[in-house]
């Protein structure tokens, strides 16, 4: 394997950017294609303590319904259910059969201050449970401290130990702090997982945060792994995907990530095999538009399903 | 258009997401035909003689505009220099109040005002809405701060007004050269006579508007729209104690010579082919964006254009194909469509200069890139983006100003070749550095002979930075306290 160059990140021009996709105008249909779209990109999240299979349910069925009530056209169920690993099982029970994938997270999340047997114990036993995507967290101590090959290799046991199922790499950027980290990380970890075998397009993601840090993901940071990713495919032809999560709340931000995804990688990565948000709250805010957008109303946020 | 609104059933949508149209719909009013603005009010051109502006997006007429002659352009100065006097003599905080009006009013009129500068200039609603407008605004703000400060600004010194000045301002930022030309010299005590281009006069003649609802005395600025002629009665005027000019090269040569021996002051701010100078080193896709900016920035039609870019030869391949995948994203379109990028051409006969040259690319061996993506408006116009590869520092379009979205690539392998080849040129207006070493930034930037020097960005505009040009790309400065300096005698 060839060390990648590296590339630095100018933060000034890089923030000026991610600005500028702001500032496009997404009305009319585009804004409803826009946020249908969204939706179906949507990584639906719980990850607390006190999760319990109830809540678990609730949110299996709001994956597969996003909307409950009358609509001309129904709203397209989202793209995975994320959970802790003790929730698999529950989620996997649930999603069988309706095109909603479960997504675990695993790897000693969110810290990843474990030893690695555990952590590839961790994955496994999520597979195992019916996990078919794997949410992991990087090594931010190694990577941190420049051990930069110790952080491939445990991306690459990881990979392997994931079996079939795909791949997202956290970063955790708001603990790399600087772009110049991000990209690096960003480059790190896709050479990792390529060094290991043939990758196919959406196989493995990179995403930008466990929900857990503040910042979590924002928009310069997002395109800086954007900027990875598309150069990845430059040289390669093959497509990583790429999930920013936490911090993303509103249908206007999440429009704002789509123009970003469009101008930076092009149209064939606006699906949900190649993007993903990863959120909780978002999810009833791009209902709100849809429906604003539809009947030219707004509705209560008592009028959607909490989970 | 839109496979995702129509299979919304399916889990997997097929990708796809297109923007839908985004008109800008304030709406702007404009008379039928217009006078020229002198001594407070519009009047009937006394050469009888009219022209009409056209939207180069459309080809449709937008006014008839009065070409003034030596006449008009006599009554204009003798307005300009009653009405001087006066004006020097008030006090300099009130001279203040009238530019600060001037700034508040373009503020809040800015969208109808950027509205109309993209309908008849052809640029993007996006840059008028967010560069033209704001910019003017501000140079307003800055000099009417200076109005009562001059002292301050020349410690030790008496600055005094130097009578009237004959402004001469282009066609690529209509109102935001006005104000760069006017600001300064009102704070200064001076007083005006502006002679916009004969593509672009209707944001001035609306700038007229607003002098008039903000009460500025008669004569203090006088607009007299025209083309080449009536610009060189104005500058031949004798009661013309400055010239200040924005333009070609060649005419910036014609003012010159004209002025010689008259005793008028002269700044001119011309033509450029300023370089862009990407390292190695450099954050390549932020420099990337940098080279969007700088080469196709309203359509290219700026005298700092980038329109030379220098890649360290180890990293050509890689910018390159940077560069063209990120060109596939522009929009090429309306003007008025908030999310077009790149506009309309600004008149049939620059699109025949714009195309002259990159035919003599092509002739001359180059190899040119474009993207032909959506077909073209029918209507108007138009060239696509693109850039150059295979360009030798002897081609035509390596060495002339082409002023439009067309940009020349060329390699360097060590920064004095770099440096070398970026002043290889007869002109100086503005350059770019791109790389992530600071001290190189330092070193390369104080060698090269250009007026303004960006470092990892590009088309950085403030009204208390002076602009301007070194050999052919002009001499004098606006902005900041150098531009006062040109307004002003001790």
């Amino acid at each position: 394997m060839q060390p990648s160059r590296n590339h630095p990140v100018d933060s000034v021009m890089v923030r000026q950017r991610a600005a500028s996709f702001t500032s496009r105008s997404i009305k009319t249909e585009a804004k409803l294609a826009g946020i249908r779209l969204a939706i179906s990109m949507l990584d639906l999240t719980t990850l607390e303590g006190k999760d319990s299979p109830e809540k678990v349910r609730a949110l299996c069925r709001k994956a597969v319904r996003p909307y409950e009530g009358p609509i001309d056209h129904p709203v397209p169920p989202v793209a995975a259910v994320c959970v802790y690993p003790s929730h698999v099982r529950t989620a996997a029970k649930m999603l069988t059969g309706t095109g909603v994938h479960v997504a675990s997270v695993a790897t000693g999340f969110p810290s990843g201050q474990y030893p690695l047997e555990v952590r590839l114990r961790d994955v496994t036993a999520a597979v195992e449970s019916g996990a078919d995507e794997i949410d992991m967290v990087i090594n931010r101590g190694a990577f941190l401290s420049g051990r930069h090959g110790e952080v491939a290799e445990e991306i690459r046991q990881v990979w392997q130990a994931c079996d079939g199922a795909h791949l997202k790499i956290i970063l955790e950027t708001g603990e790399l702090e600087t772009y110049d980290n991000v990209r690096r990380a960003s480059d790190l970890a896709i050479e990792a997982v390529d060094s290991a075998g043939v990758l196919q397009d959406g196989d493995v993601f990179i995403k930008t945060s466990t929900g857990k840090i503040s910042p979590a993901a924002t928009m310069p940071v997002t395109l800086v792994m954007l900027e990875a990713i598309r150069d990845h495919f430059l040289s390669t032809g093959v497509r990583i995907g790429m999930k920013p999560a936490g911090g993303i709340r509103t249908a206007k931000s999440a429009l704002h990530y789509l123009v970003m995804v469009k101008e930076t990688l092009g149209d064939e990565w606006l699906t949900p095999d190649l993007f993903r948000f990863g959120a909780s709250s978002l999810t009833n805010d791009l209902l709100r538009q849809l429906l604003k957008g539809l009947t030219g109303r707004y509705m209560a946020m008592h009028d959607f399903s909490e989970a | 258009m839109n496979p995702t609104a129509s299979d919304t059933n399916e889990h997997h949508t097929s990708p796809g997401w297109d923007y839908s149209p985004a008109p800008e719909r304030t709406p702007v009013e404009l008379d039928e035909s217009y006078g020229l603005f002198i001594d407070g009010a519009f009047r009937a051109p006394k050469s009888r003689k009219r022209f009409d502006s056209i939207n180069p997006a459309t080809e449709q007429t937008l006014a008839s505009v009065a070409e003034g002659g030596a006449k008009d352009v006599d009554d204009a100065v003798q307005a300009a220099k009653a009405a001087q006097g006066p004006w020097a003599r008030l006090k300099p905080s009130e001279r203040a109040k009238y530019l600060y009006r001037i700034a508040r009013r373009i503020q809040e009129r800015a969208r109808e005002l950027a509205v109309l500068e993209s309908m008849d200039g052809g640029k993007p609603i996006k840059e008028s809405r967010d560069v033209d407008l704001p910019l003017a605004a501000q140079h307003f703000f800055y000099h009417a701060g200076w109005a009562d400060k001059l002292a301050y600004a020349f410690p030790g010194r008496t600055p005094r007004p130097l009578g009237v000045c004959g402004q001469i301002i282009p066609w690529n930022f209509p109102l935001l050269m006005a104000a760069w030309k006017l600001a300064p010299a009102l704070a200064c005590g001076n007083t005006c006579v502006l002679k916009p281009a004969e593509t672009t006069s209707l944001t001035a003649l609306k700038l007229a508007e607003i002098l008039r609802e903000i009460d500025l005395p008669p004569g203090v600025v006088n607009i007299v729209t025209g083309a080449g002629e009536t610009g060189a009665a104005l500058a031949g005027h004798p009661d013309v104690k400055k010239i200040a000019f924005t333009g070609s090269t060649e005419v910036g040569k014609v003012l010159a010579r004209s002025a010689a021996g008259t005793g008028k002051r002269l700044t001119l701010e011309l033509g450029g082919k300023s370089p862009n100078i990407i390292f190695a080193d450099a954050a390549i896709d932020q420099a990337v964006e940098g080279i969007v900016s700088s080469i196709w920035f309203n359509q290219g039609h700026v005298c700092c254009a980038g329109s030379r870019l220098f890649v360290e030869e180890s990293i050509v391949d890689e910018v390159v194909d940077k560069l063209r995948h990120r060109m596939q994203s522009l929009r090429v379109g309306d003007p008025l469509d908030k999310n077009t990028d790149v506009g309309a051409i600004n008149s049939a006969e620059q699109l025949r200069t714009i195309e002259r040259y990159v035919d003599a690319g092509e002739h001359e061996g180059a190899i040119m890139h474009e993207v032909s993506a959506d077909p073209l408006p029918t209507k108007g116009f138009w060239h696509r983006p693109c850039f150059f590869t295979g360009v030798q520092p002897s081609h035509l379009i390596a060495r002339e100003e082409i002023f439009g979205p067309v940009l020349s690539v060329m390699t360097f392998r060590t920064p004095e070749e770099a440096l070398t080849r970026a002043n290889n040129t007869p002109y100086g207006l503005a350059a770019g550095i791109w790389t992530n070493t600071g001290a190189k930034i330092f070193e390369i930037a104080r060698k090269l002979d250009a007026g303004v020097v960006w470092c990892n960005t590009y088309n950085k505009f403030d009204a208390a930075s002076p602009f301007g040009g070194f050999k052919e790309s002009g001499f004098g400065r606006e902005g900041g306290r150098h531009g006062l300096k040109s307004y002003v005698k001790f």
